[in-house]
């Protein structure tokens, strides 16, 4: 065994006995993500890395604390890169991070989120066990599914220590058209759309325009932009664009107000909970401000859940970061916890409060 | 070892102590009266799934009718310590649907309403007994289909297709079941109803839905599920080429993916599949060819235009001796049928055979084909191949006689010798078809003792007293450890009977 993980498991072991937790941290670009970090930090970016990279193979394998942009540049030589659009937030993002928070960017609409493409990871759990499950080929049915299992799981199942991921094609030509839209009329055409074969990667409303990117072949996409008409916008201020949203850089996310994600499905209506920002066919909802308890209920009632995305420690400790699970659910999410880390030693609160 | 008493089973195979008479008085209160199998003539249909060489009569055989009937029989189940294994068209080729001894087989055949269409979300609600395509021909009148398709899609059933993570000729491009389904409705062994995912396109805490997907039913029990449905594309077309030899058409399949080109479909035949095709089906194939790839475009009509003349040239400079592009519709489908019907045309020509789901790195193609003919000479069985190519997912059938003292044996040490190449050349035991029974020894290949152990203390967070379908999936660490034993002197010659003596 290498002999950083070897170090690592003694301290897994070693925290385990004293019962004082691990706070994992990687590239600390996420940290504002999920509850507060509790236990003594735990830096894991040292381990990092591209342990093998078979383009023909559509499958790239990197140590956890590789850096997003190394990692990037690596696929873009061959044409090649993380087609969900992992955000970055901040230069420092690396693979684990990626995994352990699940945000995937603009394009998930279309492709999938960071979980679709995950094959394989090699964890450490909360025993000291290195364990490795799936693996670098498309189909493993194989065990179960830990390696998804462990995409959004926050860093509380375990650390990880190395990810394969399915890698695509860069995209060949693409192009972004606006529209004058209200809210509802915005999300009525977002499904109408997302239901015929339109190269639609991915959506974004806010403030009375719809902004679409159409990607694929350059016949198709010119296609698609005669057949939805439109106005086009130049290809670097589409490029600016849809990077300001995967990297919550556009004005909408300015300041410190709260910031709530709301997942719903792509059919509820429009909220009416404030200023809006609407991306992924009308899948994804975020908001500025308002009542958690009214926030909440209204991701409820519409089929999806509110995430507190970014927001004091106060607000966080009040509302919850997460919404709250149904009974069986809960105790089914306790007994992972305790099968992968009986000892609550990795990041304890960080997803719900006393997992 | 010592072990918490949850994970009991995971140590050694356990057997259930069950008072039969109870057990059908309890189950004939809530269910109706067809609704409970208990004599053998009406149990023997059950007896097995598609993994016929593996039959078992269960105990008894649940037919319940609806979310309530189900929920009824597991709090029995629990409340009596009795396993329960779920079945839905039984088309599984591993065993997972094999009936417990011990155990309550229940049938979610009646449970086949389609709930909802819905067209604007592009979603559909389906209870497990939905067939496959029965989905696809809801969907159809809206442009819209269920995108994964397993060759035997006219027959198995969605609860099944998330059991087992189901695939088909369409994921290089489509995904897996995984990647469309939303929403998994079911029932933990208690009988609790309970939803992994929502109609939204993801949920808080783990991703508990994606360790639902090729459970293989050990997890909980399914009562409905939403799909995603997919916008049909306007045109697809398929393109085969000929091979006079399987290395080329392995290295062109390679090659089709540095080019950058994500084919809606990839697919490989070698000459015995399309011999045994050919004449069934009359699919157009070359007789003559040592190998045949179909390679399928789909999108806008101007994409696969781009497309096809992208993919005709990377095949002609493989060295491809032959290359065909369908010109309609009609002649796409008969191109597939070929393929599709493999299974089917391979049983005609054998008495029985055991179909392989390794997958490997698609680069090992060539070196895996040529060890699978030195294997059919060492074990003297015949064996055909079908490949999902752009996945790398193999399916050797080995051919064999039941009849024939033996065979069988060397047909599965046979197989068993392709997992354990698979998992050497860095791929997996299992693609798409699952572990079940039929894979459950060769799981040691492939995982440590400490990744088993985790398996079994997955299972045992859904089911601690180990009730939903016993004995699939993950082996004991007792089996594990005489697998590993055996093997291990077997690889140093310690031990040398014939693995089918």
């Amino acid at each position: 065994m290498d002999t950083l993980i070897e170090a690592w498991a003694g301290r897994i072991v070693d925290a385990a006995r004293s019962g004082c937790p691990l706070a994992i941290r990687g590239g600390g670009s996420k940290t504002f993500y999920g509850g507060p970090e509790e236990g003594e930090p735990f830096a894991v970016g040292a381990y990092s890395g591209i342990v093998a990279y078979e383009p023909t193979e559509l499958v790239v394998t990197a140590r956890a604390g590789t850096p997003l942009v190394e990692l990037a540049a690596v696929l873009a030589e061959k044409g090649q890169w993380l087609a969900f659009e992992p955000p970055y937030y901040a230069p420092s993002a690396t693979v684990g991070g990626m995994l352990a928070c699940a945000l995937s960017g603009p394009r998930r609409q279309a492709v999938g989120a960071v979980r679709d493409f995950v094959l394989g990871v090699k964890v450490l759990n909360g025993l000291g066990d290195v364990l490795s499950f799936g693996g670098q080929v498309m189909k493993n049915v194989a065990g179960y599914d830990v390696s998804r299992l462990m995409a959004g799981s926050l860093g509380t199942l375990g650390i990880v220590l190395e990810v394969s991921l399915k890698v695509l094609p860069l995209p060949v030509s693409e192009k972004s058209v606006r529209f004058a839209l209200d809210e509802a009329t915005a999300l009525t055409k977002l499904n109408q759309w997302g239901g015929r074969p339109l190269p639609i990667s991915a959506s974004a409303w806010h403030d009375g325009v719809l902004t679409l990117r159409l990607t694929g072949a350059a016949a198709a996409v010119a296609a698609a932009q005669r057949a939805l008409a439109g106005e086009a916008l130049a290809d670097a201020d589409g490029e600016v664009f849809w990077h300001s949203l995967r990297e919550q850089t556009h004005v909408f996310f300015a300041g410190d107000a709260p910031l709530w994600r709301l997942s719903l499905p792509s059919v509820a209506p429009a909220q009416a909970l404030g200023s809006t920002l609407i991306e992924w066919g009308g899948a994804q909802r975020w908001l500025r401000n308002g009542d958690s308890r009214v926030i909440r209920a209204a991701a409820a009632k519409a089929g999806g859940h509110a995430t507190l995305f970014r927001g004091d420690a106060a607000l966080k400790a009040s509302a919850g970061v997460f919404q709250p699970l149904s009974a069986p659910l809960a105790r089914i999410h306790r007994n992972l916890k305790q099968a992968f880390d009986p000892q609550g030693v990795f990041n304890p609160g960080r997803m719900y409060p006393g997992l | 070892m010592k072990m918490e008493g949850p994970l009991e089973g995971a140590i050694v195979e356990r057997s259930f102590a069950v008072d039969r008479p109870t057990l059908i008085r309890r189950l004939r209160a809530v269910l109706p009266a067809q609704g409970l199998l208990a004599e053998e003539e009406d149990m023997r249909p059950y007896d097995c799934d598609g993994l016929t060489a593996y039959r078992q009569l269960p105990l008894l055989v649940a037919l319940p009718e609806n979310e309530s009937q189900v929920q009824a029989i597991l709090r029995i189940c629990h409340q009596l310590r009795v396993p329960v294994v779920p079945r839905g068209a039984a088309t599984g080729l591993s065993g997972g649907a094999t009936p417990h001894a011990d155990g309550v087989l229940v049938s979610l055949a009646k449970l086949k309403r389609i709930i909802t269409v819905d067209p604007l979300s592009r979603t559909a609600v389906v209870q497990p007994g939905v067939r496959n395509l029965a989905v696809s021909e809801a969907a159809a009148p809206y442009g819209l289909y269920y995108a994964p398709d397993p060759s035997s899609q006219i027959a198995c059933t969605i609860g099944g297709n998330v059991a087992e993570n189901s695939g088909g000729v369409h994921c290089l491009k489509y995904g897996l079941t995984v990647h469309n389904v939303l929403c998994v409705r079911g029932l933990t062994i208690e009988g609790e109803v309970v939803e992994f995912g929502n109609a939204a396109l993801d949920a808080p805490g783990y991703d508990l839905l994606a360790l639902l997907n090729g459970s293989e039913g050990l997890l909980a029990m399914i009562t409905e599920v939403t799909v995603r449905l997919t916008p049909k594309p306007e045109l697809a077309q398929v393109v085969i080429a000929s091979f006079d030899d399987i290395r080329k058409a392995g290295d062109a399949v390679a090659s089709i993916i540095a080019a950058g080109i994500i084919p809606a479909g990839l697919e490989m035949m070698d000459q015995k599949a399309i011999h045994a095709v050919e004449p069934y089906v009359n699919a157009g194939y070359d007789m003559s060819a040592q190998a045949i790839l179909l390679c399928e475009s789909d999108g806008t009509p101007e994409e696969v235009a781009e497309e096809i003349a992208r993919m005709t040239e990377v095949l002609a400079d493989s060295g491809a001796a032959g290359i065909r592009v369908s010109q309609n519709e009609a002649e796409r489908l008969k191109f597939w049928a070929g393929r599709k019907a493999a299974f089917p045309a391979v049983g005609r020509v054998t008495p029985d055979y055991l179909c392989m789901d390794g997958t490997i790195p698609r680069k090992r193609l060539a070196e895996m084909l040529t060890a699978i003919a030195e294997l059919s000479l060492k074990y003297g069985l015949r064996c055909a191949n079908v490949f999902h190519a752009g996945d790398g997912n193999l399916h050797p059938l080995i051919m064999y006689d039941a009849n024939q003292p033996g065979e069988f044996d060397r047909a599965a040490a046979f197989g068993a010798e392709i997992l354990q190449l698979s998992v050497r050349f860095g791929g997996t035991i299992t693609g798409e078809h699952g572990v079940g029974l039929e894979k459950i020894d060769v799981m040691a290949e492939q995982f440590t003792q400490a990744e088993i152990a985790a398996f079994h203390r997955i299972k045992a967070a859904f089911d601690e007293h180990g009730l939903l379908n016993p004995g699939k999936g993950v082996p004991t660490l007792a089996r594990c450890r005489e697998y590993t034993l055996a093997r291990g002197h077997a690889a140093a010659g310690t031990v040398r009977s014939s693995p089918g003596g």
